[in-house]
């Protein structure tokens, strides 16, 4: 069979330096990507994690925004506009526009109120308040809220990891007998409990959020910890006399880095989540300041008649919890190597 | 396991002493007494008060006290309701929220675990895409949102189930369904990974080269191997049934404890907080030394190794 | 089947996988045949194909594998042609496998006599009892000592080397016809290496299968196999008797895995090795995948892919130095040594033989 081909005539001269200079022997065709590289590209083809990005991006946009730019101040209270329903100019749809049922029949509840030239998109609240400024308004604490907690919980939890992972034996042993002993105490009434000698209102829940919530962030840094400093580069780094500060900051925080994000991605839905319950059980933010959760109670209490006093709140509640936990997911399988196909 | 039995029942013991010792000085130092919400009353009349609450004492003496009461299941007298002692409080309330939770952490555990080997065995496929739809909306959708929509549509609206108050299963419907949400969501999660694991392991691949067939493997390897972690969560979605309880019973007006912890909480009852703190921690705990135990029984490997120890 | 002999024949096998990055062509042509009752052995360094071959065999590959040619036969039939019902009634009972580790293999939930009795029960419908009477049995032939208690075990109660005897015992319990190891003995200590291989030698021949044997250890071969095929980069380069893989090899890639081994001669001199790395199979080269790694490399390497060039009827290996226009060249010293230690050897065979005339060798071809 080989003597049927036709061979070029130099076919059996041994390869010359240069034709082997083209060959090389080490070449890779995949593009060789950095760990955080190849995460990102994970990350991007992930649709529910970067749609979520986006939609977190336009909430926070809006909802900070709004301290500039709001279509109506979310405390003022017209009377004679109160219960209006949401009304989107150009939008027919019933319940968009501005119509409501009353005794059998469909009526302009603007009309009757004497307000037909204007329109809240989101309806307003029986102070007359418009809903959508006080969605935005709600949602802009309940992020506030969230995002200083985690923050807190962030520094609280993976000092405390770091740390008695770092140490190990004995002191490693009683500091997780403390977080078991926190843990051994519902979530909710720890917070509470601390509300309660904190007094109601946003910094004492900022708090009290925080410093319930840290534990699991310490125990997932501690057993990070525990698997990283048994790794060489750790003791390569200690063998060099680098001190314990520098080699947590140099060494171990960035091998953290993907643990630390993950979990951050769902404490904050979390935090929000809590913030709200205790908003509508009715020791969160008192008014007139209003959070996501103040505004569910409130809207919660005329369900039956105005159902878009609640659903509205409810609606973009359950947008970022869902945005947080989708991107919270995809990065979880962006940084975790074992999902890799 | 004896040893390691006493040693966890030890520690169990130590919590709570704890927890009842950082509760108490907690509540001491908040202000307001009994006499708070109530009228004016002469100095006699407040000098009983303070007796039949033992405040006239010095603060370690009470503290001794409560702790003494406390192991005997007294935990005082409510501030709210003055005739009632707080442990009658909780006794003739505990049994309607330990119904509700037990329910819904079966039905959720039970439903999430269909949904969540389902969506693992056929990676990728629609019924991953659901199940996995079905998990993220159920951990994102906070469960009072949920209490209030199924109150209001399967209550309200299509009258199927009564919305409101407590007298027989019928009522309980709604609010497991609530309560649910959460576990079922999160035990789908949870099997989901672990059996995505469990699939791709070696000896799931040795399970295939004997010849079992699809079901085979799934039924007879995977299955168990994917299950016995999930008790490890029964502890953490506890929590979440008793946080989520305190919110769903009061929508549905259940007389349970988590109402009455809202309730105490609103009006400053603090032999009533403290109480029930400590009965939520010690659920919690028993919780979770039982899965703990638990997990030694089911896991051969934990079994025996706390068998040598 | 071509051949009476064969019990499994494979011919022009690829199998792609699909990835992010575009199809990594994992196995690229590969034929081969197992004879009845002997050992092949499939040798090469991690990645160029033998555990994807053998797990096209046993259909078990990744979900992203496409076999895109070739076929299988297996008692006059294609094994890729079958449904996955008939790939269950064939997995375990005809053709069995065991893994490389035993540490992970076993079900760590399962008692070890359920594991072994399983395909008895899955394949003949046995009963529980009698399945696990010969379980017990079977356990005894492996050679796990105190079987009648241990039977009732966990995984984690044995030993590296108990458990890949429990493995086997799983793999050998309906006497199949084809047993794949792959690597079997990689995971294990040198000492517990050999009892596992002696243990497979004996059971062979007592079960009378036969092995397809997947090793990137060249040592482990020399006593286990009857054949021998050499694999780089999803190709076979150069199959034949273990003797004339051993003592006459033709390709250079052979000589460099032979040259690599460790013997008791190799003295203080550093070892030598393979310089580079294997190439992506993303994008294999065109010509001869070991070009860029070859000192004796000619330019049509580079150009066109070798043919397999016959060196006896039973050895053929795919490099051009084989042409007949090739320039002769000189293996390493090492090769020399065993090639002639190889013509002495059959020298004194055919000097028995009584057969006239000198001893044709090296460089003949078709």
């Amino acid at each position: 069979m080989a003597d049927t081909v036709k061979l070029p005539e130099d076919s059996f001269k041994p390869m010359t330096a240069d034709d082997r200079a083209s060959l090389d022997s080490e070449k890779i065709a995949a593009p060789s990507l950095t760990f955080t590289q190849d995460a990102w590209r994970r990350l991007k083809k992930n649709k529910g994690a970067w749609v979520s990005l986006i939609i977190l991006a336009i909430i926070f946009i809006m909802a900070f925004g709004s301290l500039f730019v709001s279509p109506h101040d979310p405390n003022a209270v017209h009377p004679s506009y109160a219960n209006l329903p949401s009304k989107i100019p150009g939008v027919g749809i019933n319940g968009f526009n501005g119509t409501l049922v009353q005794a059998g029949q469909r009526i302009d509840a603007y009309q009757q109120a004497g307000a037909s030239g204007k329109a809240y998109i989101m309806g307003t609240d029986y102070l007359g308040r418009d809903l959508f400024s006080r969605v935005l308004y709600g949602t802009r604490i309940s992020l506030i809220i969230a995002l200083v907690a985690t923050l807190f919980d962030l520094t609280i939890g993976v000092t405390y990891g770091m740390f008695s992972g770092w140490k190990g034996g004995r002191i490693d042993t009683f500091m997780q007998r403390v977080i078991e002993i926190i843990l051994s105490i519902p979530n909710l009434v720890v917070i509470v409990l601390l509300i309660l000698i904190l007094k109601p209102g946003m910094t004492s829940i900022i708090i009290a959020i925080a410093l319930t919530s840290w534990t699991n962030m310490a125990r997932l840094v501690r057993a990070q910890t525990l698997e990283l400093k048994e790794q060489e580069f750790i003791l390569a780094a200690k063998t060099l006399g680098e001190s314990p500060l520098k080699i947590a900051f140099k060494h171990l925080l960035p091998n953290l880095s993907s643990v630390i994000i993950i979990n951050t991605m769902f404490t904050i839905p979390n935090a929000i989540f809590f913030e709200a319950t205790l908003s509508y059980i009715g020791i969160g933010i008192s008014s007139p300041q209003a959070s996501l959760g103040t505004l569910l109670n409130d809207g919660q209490k005329n369900f039956q008649f105005l159902p878009y006093q609640m659903w509205w709140p409810a609606l973009v509640l359950c947008i970022i919890m869902l945005a947080f936990n989708l991107l919270g997911d995809g990065l979880r399988d962006a940084f975790d190597p074992r999902t890799k196909e | 396991m004896a040893k390691y039995l006493a040693k966890r029942i030890f520690y169990l013991i130590l919590t709570l002493f704890i927890v009842i010792t950082v509760t108490f000085f907690l509540m001491k130092l908040l202000p307001g007494t009994p006499l708070t919400n109530q009228a004016k009353l002469s100095k006699s009349q407040i000098a009983l008060i303070y007796q039949q609450y033992g405040l006239d004492k010095p603060v370690w003496q009470q503290y001794l006290l409560y702790i003494a009461g406390a192991v005997k299941g007294n935990f005082g007298t409510s501030f709210q309701f003055s005739d009632q002692p707080v442990s009658y409080l909780i006794s003739s309330r505990i049994a309607q929220s330990l119904q509700i939770g037990l329910q819904a952490i079966i039905l959720g555990v039970l439903v999430g675990v269909i949904i969540g080997a389902f969506g693992a065995m056929r990676q990728n496929s629609w019924v991953d895409t659901t199940s996995t739809i079905v998990s993220i909306l159920g951990i994102s959708i906070p469960s009072f949102v949920l209490a209030v929509l199924l109150q209001y549509y399967l209550g309200l609206k299509l009258g199927w189930f009564p919305i409101a108050e407590w007298g027989g299963f019928s009522y309980t419907v709604l609010p497991t369904l609530a309560l649910a949400a959460t576990p079922l969501a999160e035990s789908a999660r949870f099997v989901r990974t672990e059996m995505v694991d469990v699939l791709s392991s070696d000896y799931i691949e040795l399970a295939k080269a004997k010849g079992l067939s699809r079901t085979g493997v799934i039924y007879h390897h995977a299955l168990r191997n994917s299950l016995i972690p999930l008790i490890t969560i029964v502890g953490p979605l506890a929590v979440n049934i008793m946080t989520g309880s305190m919110v769903v019973e009061n929508i549905f007006s259940i007389p349970g404890i988590g109402e009455q912890f809202v309730k105490s909480v609103l009006t400053n009852d603090y032999p009533t907080i403290m109480g029930l703190t400590i009965v939520y921690s010690f659920m919690l705990c028993v919780v979770l030394l039982f899965t703990d135990i638990l997990y030694g029984v089911v896991d051969p490997r934990i079994r025996l190794t706390g068998k040598a120890n | 089947m071509e051949n009476e002999n064969n019990v499994l024949e494979v011919r022009n096998l690829q199998v792609n996988f699909k990835t992010y990055a575009g199809d990594v062509k994992a196995i690229r042509n590969v034929s081969f045949d197992l004879r009845k009752g002997e050992t092949l052995a499939i040798v090469g360094e991690s990645g160029s194909g033998k555990s994807v071959t053998t797990r096209t065999i046993m259909g078990l590959n990744a979900r992203n594998a496409d076999i895109a040619s070739g076929s299988i036969m297996y008692k006059g039939e294609d094994l890729l042609k079958k449904s996955d019902k008939d790939m269950e009634a064939i997995r375990g009972q005809d053709i069995a496998e065991i893994f490389q580790d035993p540490m992970t293999s076993l079900d760590p939930t399962m008692k070890i006599g359920r594991q072994i009795a399983e395909p008895l029960m899955v394949h003949k419908g046995m009963k529980k009892d009698k399945a696990w009477a010969q379980a017990l049995e079977m356990m005894k032939l492996v050679g796990i000592t105190d079987a009648e208690n241990r039977i009732n075990d966990y995984p984690h109660q044995f030993s590296g080397g108990m458990r890949q005897r429990i493995v086997i015992a799983i793999a050998l319990i309906n006497y199949p016809d084809v047993l794949i190891a792959d690597e079997p003995t990689t995971a294990l200590d040198v000492t517990i290496q050999a009892q596992i291989l002696n243990l497979m030698k004996e059971l062979q021949d007592k079960i009378s299968t036969s092995i397809i044997f997947i090793t990137h250890d060249l040592g482990v071969v020399a006593g286990m196999a009857d054949r021998v095929a050499v694999m780089y980069a999803g190709k076979i380069v150069e199959y034949g008797t273990v003797d004339e893989i051993f003592y006459n090899p033709k390709h250079p890639y052979t000589w460099g895995l032979l040259s690599s081994m460790p013997t008791l001669d190799t003295g203080g001199d550093e070892l030598p090795s393979i310089p580079g790395t294997p190439p992506d199979l993303l994008d294999p080269p065109t010509g001869d995948a070991f070009a860029a790694r070859n000192a004796y490399a000619l330019k049509i390497d580079t150009q066109q892919e070798p043919p397999f060039f016959k060196v006896s009827d039973t050895h053929y290996a795919a490099t051009w130095l084989l042409h007949p226009d090739a320039p002769k060249v000189t293996p390493p010293a090492q090769i020399v040594a065993r090639q002639q230690q190889y013509a002495e050897m059959n020298q004194e065979l055919l000097a028995k033989q009584r057969t006239a005339g000198p001893v044709e060798e090296e460089e003949e071809q078709q």
